[in-house]
């Protein structure tokens, strides 16, 4: 039994020029502890995945489990709870007319944890543990940089004491060396609070980085799926060599990887 | 030879009710003839608002001070006129963006923004001439069916199409400089790389020099002959592209070297956001 | 607060404005103690002084039956100012749910609400307010109901534009990912964010609802006889001009200062508050 499964999930859009197959009968499943990457361009479906996984979105057939049951539709508050969400856009993702407290407290009112004259403390819990200054919870979001941002949206989504994490491109909004503070921040969590992470991302270098196992997305269909290194090193699939050397590369070490991939193309 | 675009120590502060803040501390750049250099920095160091005040954007406004010198073929954009300013816009100097499609008009056909382009340096040309021109301009950026192309409107096509438009209609005018502000960021990777080949082939061709503003050094490292790193208004670092990747010198530099995930693994480094070593003196690498 | 002293500064009409909205707050509070001749506000009668031009001892001049303009004019401003108040009470509040309800739930709802706004947003304001005058009592009561029934339609309608753009925030998908109720989400993030937009508006609006009140009285359908309202006034004084000209030109004049005065302060308030439009 795996920690979290997804069985034949499919999305079908109704639009005006027809049906629109967003997501075509996927199935993976999520070890617990592990970082799963999804990778793949605009209209892969990737997104369409996470809604559907964080209960946003009803799938057309298919279904969704986690610990060996299924999650219905409606689901249940602790369902809700253990599946967070960090999204990809900072500034838009904090409610400019509240403030950073009243942001991240708002998982532990919704879901009753702690007694109400605690849950300040466990805010500033929060804070703390993705690096921020706790007397921050009483600022609105308008002075904090993107990267404190995207700190402030880890914590609101930690705050709840979740088991799976949904990241959709946490760092792409972010500049280079905030992205590797931010980076490292989310790979300590993981490990420190046994977190499980689906970290959605176009970017194959993080990629290389942070998970486990990659599972690759072309037009709503799952490609491939293999743990990193066997990715990197010897990819199943002609799109996921595009992918890769399509990546602008730095070192000479990239440059000979992706020679070598191409080689085989 | 005497370079095509020459900046000496430029500043630039901004008047506010919090008072001066000043966002550029003296900044150094040239490029000569058909060279492509890049200007590359994180977000608040100052380079979207230096290639702003080289199409000459930033003088008029009313809260911005700015002093020092950009000469372009020789005439310093900070001393002209607003008319003249305009004059190179479009022209001599143009400029493609982050997002292509919205940085097209969605209200006008493709057809009509490329006549109002060519216009600018062929105040005469017909309607039908310029279809003509424009067609010729989409077959240089390898777009099929150009002639239906240029009926439509851009959000009836993809990002990468648009991307391809945009370069055509910034090149249409054959500049002398071509100012690229992190172009294709907003496209899928390989949609991006494409673009960046058919750039780097169509600016040889006609020896336009560009100016690349990217904080994507893996961008940078295949576009750019040259690069200046630009770190909270100060130019920390420049030099040819290769001996800088090779052997960076500055701890800024290095830093963001560093901080770049890489395919071939290695983790996530432990770097500091902010130290005073970033604010090191500048470091000139080799002869330009 | 900084940021407001300076807008203020730059922008010096706005300054007018606040001050023109404090001196008409201060004579509507303070009536009693501000004006000459303080009981002229009711049922009296100087026949000897009647019609008299400006001068030392009524600085307005008198009206028909011989009471002070100026001092009426400052009862008249107790009264516009209520009705203003009293309706923007009821209507914006009316208004607002309505527009956040339609703007985030969407769906069935968001058309059966709209739609109920825009009939009433198709009927020429004042006339929807005449036509229930016409079927009321004309009292100042059923003028400020006449005149809330027209109103609270604008204010479902910016309230709801702002709410469907809203929806769309990264910060309304976090609440509902995490499971926060409907209530929340439409009264505790989305709402503030409506606040500036709406505090705007119901500054401007005091100036407009002035003048609505105004063409109601003036129409004989609003306030009666002997309170004094600005638009009677103006209605009264109409017949003698040009000769008696003070009779319609000081109330007039006074309508035109409120109504500024409200604009010039509710402009600046966008500025200060941020209210794209």
């Amino acid at each position: 039994m795996s920690f979290f499964e997804i069985q034949n999930l499919s999305k079908t859009f109704k639009t005006k020029h027809g049906d629109v197959n967003a997501v075509q009968d996927v199935s993976f499943s999520v070890e617990q502890g592990e970082c799963l990457a999804v990778v793949g361009e605009s209209g892969s479906g990737k997104s369409t995945i996470a809604n559907m996984i964080l209960g946003i979105l009803a799938p057309t057939s298919g279904a969704i489990s986690m610990k060996g049951s299924k999650l219905p539709q409606k689901r249940s508050k602790e369902h809700r709870r253990a599946i967070q969400f960090v999204q990809q856009n900072p500034l838009s993702a904090l409610n400019p007319k509240r403030t950073i407290g009243a942001s991240v407290r708002l998982g532990l009112d919704t879901y009753h944890m702690g007694e109400p004259q605690e849950r300040w403390s466990q805010v500033e819990k929060a804070l703390s543990d993705v690096g921020l200054d706790a007397e921050l919870r009483s600022r609105s979001p308008s002075g904090l940089s993107g990267g404190q941002r995207q700190r402030v949206s880890i914590a609101r989504a930690l705050a709840c004491e979740p088991e799976l994490l949904v990241l959709d491109e946490p760092t792409s909004a972010l500049d280079v060396l905030v992205q590797a503070r931010v980076l490292q921040l989310l790979n300590a969590l993981r490990i420190e609070k046994n977190l499980t992470y689906i970290f959605i991302t176009h970017d194959l270098a993080v990629v290389r980085n942070v998970a486990d196992r990659v599972a690759v997305f072309k037009a709503g269909q799952l490609v491939e799926l293999d743990t990193t290194e066997n990715i990197f090193t010897n990819p199943g699939t002609q799109y996921t060599r595009e992918l890769i050397n399509a990546v602008p590369v730095i070192d000479e070490d990239e440059i000979m990887l992706k020679n070598k991939l191409v080689a085989n193309l | 030879m005497m370079p095509l675009l020459d900046i000496k120590n430029l500043e630039l502060s901004f008047n506010s009710y919090k008072g001066l803040t000043q966002v550029l501390h003296g900044i150094d750049l040239n490029i000569k003839k058909g060279e492509r250099v890049a200007l590359v920095g994180e977000s608040g160091s100052g380079k979207s608002v230096t290639a702003r005040l080289v199409l000459g954007l930033l003088q008029e406004a009313r809260n911005a001070k700015a002093s020092g010198e950009v000469l372009f073929d020789g005439s310093d954009v900070n001393q002209m006129k607003n008319k003249d300013r305009a004059g190179l816009r479009g022209t001599d100097i143009s400029m493609i963006f982050q997002d292509p499609t919205s940085s097209l008009n969605p209200s006008f056909t493709i057809e009509t923004q490329f006549h109002d382009v060519l216009k600018r340096r062929t105040p005469d040309l017909t309607k039908e001439m310029s279809f003509e021109r424009a067609c010729a301009l989409l077959d240089d950026v390898a777009i099929p069916d150009p002639k239906r192309v240029l009926k439509s409107y851009n959000f009836q096509m993809s990002g990468g199409m648009n991307q391809r438009i945009m370069i055509a209609m910034a090149l249409a005018n054959k500049p002398k400089l071509l100012l690229a502000d992190e172009p294709g960021t907003a496209l899928d990777v390989t949609v991006q790389s494409q673009t960046l080949q058919l750039m780097r082939d169509l600016v040889s061709e006609n020896d336009t020099a560009v100016l690349l503003i990217s904080h994507n050094l893996g961008v940078v490292r295949e576009f750019a002959d040259r690069l200046y790193v630009i770190y909270r208004g100060r130019i920390v670092e420049e030099g040819p592209t290769a001996l800088i990747f090779n052997n960076p010198q500055h701890a800024y530099t290095k830093a963001l070297l560093s901080a770049i995930p890489r395919i071939t693994g290695g983790g996530l480094p432990q770097i500091a956001e902010q130290t005073d070593d970033y604010l090191a003196p500048k470091i000139t690498h080799g002869a330009i | 607060m900084i940021r407001a002293f300076h807008i203020l500064k730059s922008n010096p009409l706005s300054l007018v404005g606040m001050i023109l909205v404090l001196t008409i707050t201060l004579c509507a509070v303070f009536a009693p103690l501000i004006a000459p001749f303080p009981d002229h506000n009711g049922a009296v009668v100087e026949f000897l002084n009647a019609n008299k031009a400006p001068s030392a001892q009524n600085w307005m001049g008198t009206d028909l039956v011989g009471r002070d303009i100026f001092s009426r004019i400052i009862y008249a401003y107790q009264i516009s100012l209520v009705l203003g108040v009293v309706v923007l009470a009821i209507s914006t509040p009316i208004g607002t749910v309505v527009g956040l309800i339609a703007g985030y739930k969407g769906g069935w709802i968001e058309t059966v609400l709209m739609r109920i706004t825009d009939v009433f947003l198709s009927v020429p304001p004042l006339v929807l307010a005449i036509a229930m005058m016409g079927v009321l009592e004309p009292t100042l009561t059923n003028a400020m109901l006449a005149v809330t029934a027209m109103w609270w339609p604008w204010y479902a309608r910016l309230v709801y534009n702002i709410a469907r753009s809203e929806r769309e925030e990264g910060y309304v998908l976090a609440a509902e990912v995490i499971g926060a109720s409907s209530n929340h989400i439409t009264f505790r993030e989305i709402l503030p964010n409506c606040l500036p937009a709406i505090i705007t508006k119901m500054t401007l609006d005091m100036g407009f609802v002035i003048i609505i009140a105004s063409s109601l009285s003036f129409l004989g359908l609003g306030v009666q006889p002997p309170t004094p309202d600005l638009g009677s006034m103006v209605a009264e004084g109409a017949r003698y001009l040009p000769d008696s000209w003070w009779l319609s030109v000081f109330p007039g004049l006074a309508i035109l200062l409120a109504v500024f005065g409200f604009n010039l302060l509710g402009d600046g308030l966008r500025e200060i508050l941020g209210v794209e439009e």
